[in-house]
């Protein structure tokens, strides 16, 4: 490795601080609902921009945003490795064929002509973040951070019928959490 | 087209990634279907109340200081260049170099990239919606703002008197660390004036320089050096400089 490393070249760290760090309310949002803990997403966040900055230099584009996001998600996936091979913190349990769940399950429950609550942001907020995964992170890109379908196919690495699917099961388990929510008393 | 199918193609549709054709066999589907029409529109409001809520988080500033530290600072050593010239020197007037002559090189080499870091900045500035962070023509309200965002907290003398209005203030980087910029407006003109923590704190009579069109009056004083640039004139330039300094002299900084 020469001397020079071109991480230490300040050049390059200020074309990563114009282009990464205005992203970083974006990274980290998307760290608090993908980690559901404030400590643990910034440092997720904190890693993803070392990362990013080791990487720089091979960062193609097309845009900074879904790059950022995918970094991030790998951070976030060797703390979930590390958090289930921790006897004390299980993650929630997502069965394995949650995915081939018929559609109807949620949504024939709740009722079709009902109208949906406005719910305040903190409510909002906390059933996005109550869904399991992968549906929270398909529909957290989708509805909070308004990618494509081909960006969040590429970020999460699965096929754009595969995020169709996904973000339609997210939608259906979001709607009737959206319902039970107002069944409880204020 | 089935019920099963337009379940997922509508979520699709409410995101406007079907293709014509497609679109156009789900909107049929739930023409004939009031069941898949009720759920398109229930989804279609959930994503619009999702999208006018307060969902996302803001990172905190903590976070963005430990960021910013980790990425590579500019060094606080002589760079390479100038420590070879420095040896180039000869041993002789390597003390003196090492007490002045290198640190005027390393001055001069380092102020003619650090002022045309400032002219990007000033023309970052300029675009839409760049110039200011926090908007006010209140030194009162524009100085606090700047409070926990910089090591230093910047003069802000509003001069609206003198024929420079204060427009408000913003962050900015300027030699890779964050820098703060108070905005000034004289006519149609903008003038930012950058201030950074400098480790000297001899004072610097003023200069001004031209920078691909731009007119930079730089100063340095208790312990703060001063970028003012500007289209405005060089004449005008300086006598906002000279107002400034004056007014930081009978102490009517906010």
């Amino acid at each position: 490795m020469p001397v020079n490393s071109s991480d230490d070249n300040p050049e390059k760290a200020r074309r990563f601080r114009d282009a990464a760090l205005p992203h970083l309310d974006d990274v980290y949002t998307l760290a608090r609902y993908l980690l559901r803990d404030a400590a643990d997403a910034e440092d997720a966040v904190q890693e993803c921009y070392l990362r990013a900055l080791r990487h720089f230099d091979s960062y193609r584009g097309p845009a900074m945003k879904p790059w950022l996001f995918a970094i991030l998600r790998n951070v976030c996936r060797a703390e979930f490795a590390r958090r289930a091979s921790s006897p004390t913190a299980p993650i929630d349990d997502v069965p394995d064929d949650a995915e081939q769940t018929p559609l109807w399950h949620e949504a024939q429950e709740t009722p079709e002509a009902q109208m949906l609550r406005r719910w305040d942001s903190t409510t909002i907020g906390r059933l996005v973040a109550a869904l399991a995964e992968p549906f929270r992170e398909t529909l957290v890109l989708r509805e909070i951070h308004d990618l494509s379908y081909r960006e969040i196919a590429d970020i999460v690495g699965a096929p754009v019928g595969t995020v169709m699917s996904r973000l339609a099961r997210a939608r259906a388990m979001l709607r009737s959490a959206w319902m039970a929510e107002e069944e409880q008393p204020k | 087209m089935t019920c099963d199918e337009a379940e997922i193609l509508l979520h699709a549709l409410i995101d406007g990634e079907l293709d014509a054709g497609h679109a156009r066999a789900v909107e049929d589907h739930i023409a004939g279907c009031p069941r898949c029409a009720a759920q398109l529109r229930a989804y279609r409001e959930m994503s619009k109340i999702i999208a006018g809520a307060d969902v996302r988080y803001k990172a905190p500033l903590e976070l963005r200081r430990r960021i910013e530290a980790s990425l590579p600072q500019p060094k606080q050593a002589p760079s390479r260049r100038a420590v070879l010239r420095g040896f180039a020197m000869g041993s002789a007037v390597s003390a003196i170099a090492a007490t002045g002559l290198v640190a005027i090189i390393l001055r001069s080499d380092d102020e003619a990239r650090i002022e045309s870091e400032v002219v990007s900045a000033h023309l970052r500035s300029l675009q839409a919606g760049h110039l200011t962070d926090v908007l006010s023509t209140d030194q009162h309200t524009v100085k606090p703002w700047f409070n926990g965002k910089l090591d230093v907290a910047p003069p802000v003398i509003d001069l609206t008197a003198q024929g420079f209005t204060l427009i408000g203030g913003r962050l900015d980087y300027v030699d890779t660390r964050p820098i703060g910029a108070i905005v000034y407006r004289r006519r149609a003109h903008v003038i930012n004036l950058f201030v950074a923590q400098t480790a000297s704190a001899e004072r610097r009579a003023a200069k001004i320089e031209t920078i691909q069109g731009f007119n930079i009056r730089r100063w340095s004083e208790r312990g703060l050096n001063y970028w003012a640039v500007s289209d405005l004139a060089a004449d005008e330039l300086a006598e906002f400089g000279e107002k400034f300094e004056a007014s930081m002299k009978t102490g009517t900084a906010g």
